[in-house]
């Protein structure tokens, strides 16, 4: 027993020293979302790409969407643009929502960079970035055939992210009904 | 070189504070004003999560430090303000967390550790205590004995 109380303090310190192996490795930058298991709120985008109409939030149901938060001026962006049209060339629908800057930003950075969405919209204010809960980019919103948000990647999608995370719960959202 | 000094105390003296909050986003009544730098005050910003909203440069932070006042001067209460943060970003964006089950360990758990420590130091004390009362031994009281004149042979 007084064997047992002694120990007790080395056997509390490594369970703190477990929680510390966890928690300090964790991105606090990667925060939970809110809309998980919601639909997205209302929103309607200005248009982004000359000539074409934005989208709103209601046209995002029916099918598995990606909805991917973007903008000219963000650097993981760049590095995440090669596997959105990759993503494009595999049949995946992409919606693009240009956050915190002038639409002409953005569409010059699809001109210039390739284009992966099938809708694209400006959210110049960034109201509806924040209505999403959006605090950086990129940002990437899983919505499934109801428009419900399944799941948010913070940062960008890389080839890990999307085989490993992604790429099975698209697998399971296009079997839903 | 003292007036370079006066100068310079003049100066720091003079210097106000720098303020992330631009005078363009401050509401004009000075009681809605003053109710959101309190409010912002308590707000994480999500960009540099150790600051508030009201000392971050973040523009993330000018957006939500404005946000905050297009509610409060639309009649919002305090707590309605905030909630409407909380709906977007979650109970992160609170820099003191509310007291629910799941913060029960962060609120409790210091003292949980606390009272574990004084108990041990009780248990600990008590038995010196005890030590410390059991009568020497005869040999012991020799000793002392020895000592003492030893002592006061001196």
């Amino acid at each position: 027993m007084r064997r047992a109380l002694a120990l007790l303090p080395v056997g509390l310190f490594v369970l703190v020293l477990l929680g510390f192996m966890v928690g300090l490795r964790r991105d606090p930058s990667i925060l939970p979302s809110m809309l998980i298991g919601k639909p997205l709120p209302a929103f309607a985008l200005a248009p982004l790409r000359p000539g074409e109409p934005g989208f709103a939030a209601a046209d995002l149901s029916g099918e598995p969407v990606l909805l991917n938060v973007f903008a000219s001026w963000c650097g993981p962006c760049k590095e995440e643009h090669p596997v959105l049209l990759q993503l494009k060339s595999q049949g995946v629908k992409i919606v693009g929502l240009d956050w915190k800057e002038d639409p002409s930003a953005g569409a010059r950075w699809l001109a210039d960079n390739g284009d992966p969405y099938v809708q694209a919209g400006n959210d110049a204010s960034g109201r509806t970035g924040i209505d999403l809960g959006v605090s950086g980019v990129p940002e990437t919103f899983v919505l499934d055939r109801k428009g419900r948000v399944r799941y948010r990647q913070v940062g960008a999608i890389t080839p890990e992210v999307w085989s490993q995370t992604i790429a099975p719960l698209m697998a399971k959202l296009q079997a839903e009904s | 070189m003292r007036r370079l000094a006066l100068i310079g105390a003049a100066a720091l003296a003079l210097a106000g504070p720098a303020l992330a909050v631009t005078p363009d986003e401050q509401l004009k009544d000075p009681a809605q004003e003053a109710r959101a730098r309190a409010l912002s005050q308590e707000l994480r910003c999500l960009v540099c999560q150790n600051q508030s909203i009201d000392d971050s440069a973040a523009p993330l932070a000018h957006d939500l430090r404005v946000i905050l006042r297009e509610r409060i001067a639309a009649g919002d209460s305090d707590k309605q303000a905030v909630d409407y943060l909380v709906a977007r970003y979650g109970d992160f964006v609170l820099l003191k967390p509310p007291f629910q089950p799941d913060t029960w360990a962060l609120w409790l758990g210091p003292l949980a550790v606390l009272m574990l420590g004084g108990a041990g130091v009780a248990v600990y004390m008590r038995g010196r205590a005890a030590r410390a009362d059991s009568p020497l031994s005869v040999a012991d009281e020799a000793e002392a004995a020895r000592l003492l004149a030893a002592d006061k042979g001196d």
